[in-house]
């Protein structure tokens, strides 16, 4: 993971890679889950600040969380899009299903 | 004169090469200077191709995955290939949502995206055969 930061008790902030794609994916869904355990996460914050490409195994990666997170109770949610990103949750409905913060 | 180009890559069937071939791509389009969002949209359906053929049409990495881009004027064509799998039903394995593979997290939005940011996807293939997805798209219309 890149980077990562909690802003208050339960709720975590995971910035995202630059590329998000099937390669980078594993990873990403591996390290995002072992801390949603650690720090005992309720409300999960994707930053897109520093992505500049996304294909729809990230849209994979950010369903499958929102899947496990809600069956727990928490919540999902994205902010920094730039446009393309943007685009990428329009095409996919993913604005639809998890909050977009706005910028 | 309007341009024409031709070029071919094959790779091995593993994910590593996912980035090395829609960057490969889009520097190859790059000389007939398309727009940003452009290159993106490209980027990401030879992305999601390219995936599908590693992912579904494979399981030895050691097997071999062919993209072609051609250019001709302002008109991009990319084939990507696979001589894996096959699809036995080509119209239900493109409806969003659907995968075979849920167990990996796969979205089911692979061809959903290649149709939302290609003017043109063709899909032939046959189980035991292969696939071969073919996109078009007009830069700088
Ligand atoms: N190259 C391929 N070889 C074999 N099967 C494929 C190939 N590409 C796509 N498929 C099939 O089509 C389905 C849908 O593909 P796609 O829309 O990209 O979704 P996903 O990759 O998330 O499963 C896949 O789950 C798979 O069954
Ligand atoms: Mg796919």
């Amino acid at each position: 993971m890149e980077n990562y930061y909690e802003r208050e008790k339960g709720s975590l902030t995971v910035v995202m890679p630059r590329e998000i794609d099937h390669h980078q994916a594993n990873q990403l869904r591996v390290e995002t889950d072992m801390l949603i355990e650690a720090y005992h996460v309720r409300h999960l914050v994707f930053d897109f600040s520093k992505t500049e490409f996304m294909d729809s195994s990230g849209i994979g990666v950010i369903i499958g969380r929102c899947k496990n997170l809600g069956y727990q109770g928490g919540e999902v949610s994205a902010k920094n899009l730039n446009d393309r990103i943007q685009k990428i949750f329009l095409v996919s409905g993913l604005q639809k299903i998890i909050k977009v913060e706005e910028n | 004169m309007q341009n024409r180009n031709q070029m071919k890559l094959e790779f091995d069937a593993r994910s590593v090469n996912e980035g090395f071939a829609r960057m490969a791509v889009a520097a190859f389009i790059a000389e007939e200077n398309p727009t940003l969002d452009e290159i993106s949209d490209i980027k990401t359906a030879v992305s999601e191709a390219v995936t599908n053929a590693i992912i579904h049409g494979y399981d030895d990495p050691e097997q071999k995955v062919a993209v072609i881009c051609k250019i001709e004027g302002r008109n991009v064509e990319i084939v990507v290939e696979d001589k894996g799998k096959g699809i036995a039903d080509v119209k239900t394995a493109m409806e969003p949502f659907y995968t075979t593979r849920p167990e990996l997290e796969r979205s089911g939005m692979g061809f959903a995206f290649m149709e939302a940011f290609m003017d043109e996807v063709q899909v032939i293939s046959a189980p035991g055969e292969g696939t071969k997805v073919i996109m078009r798209k007009k830069i700088g219309a």
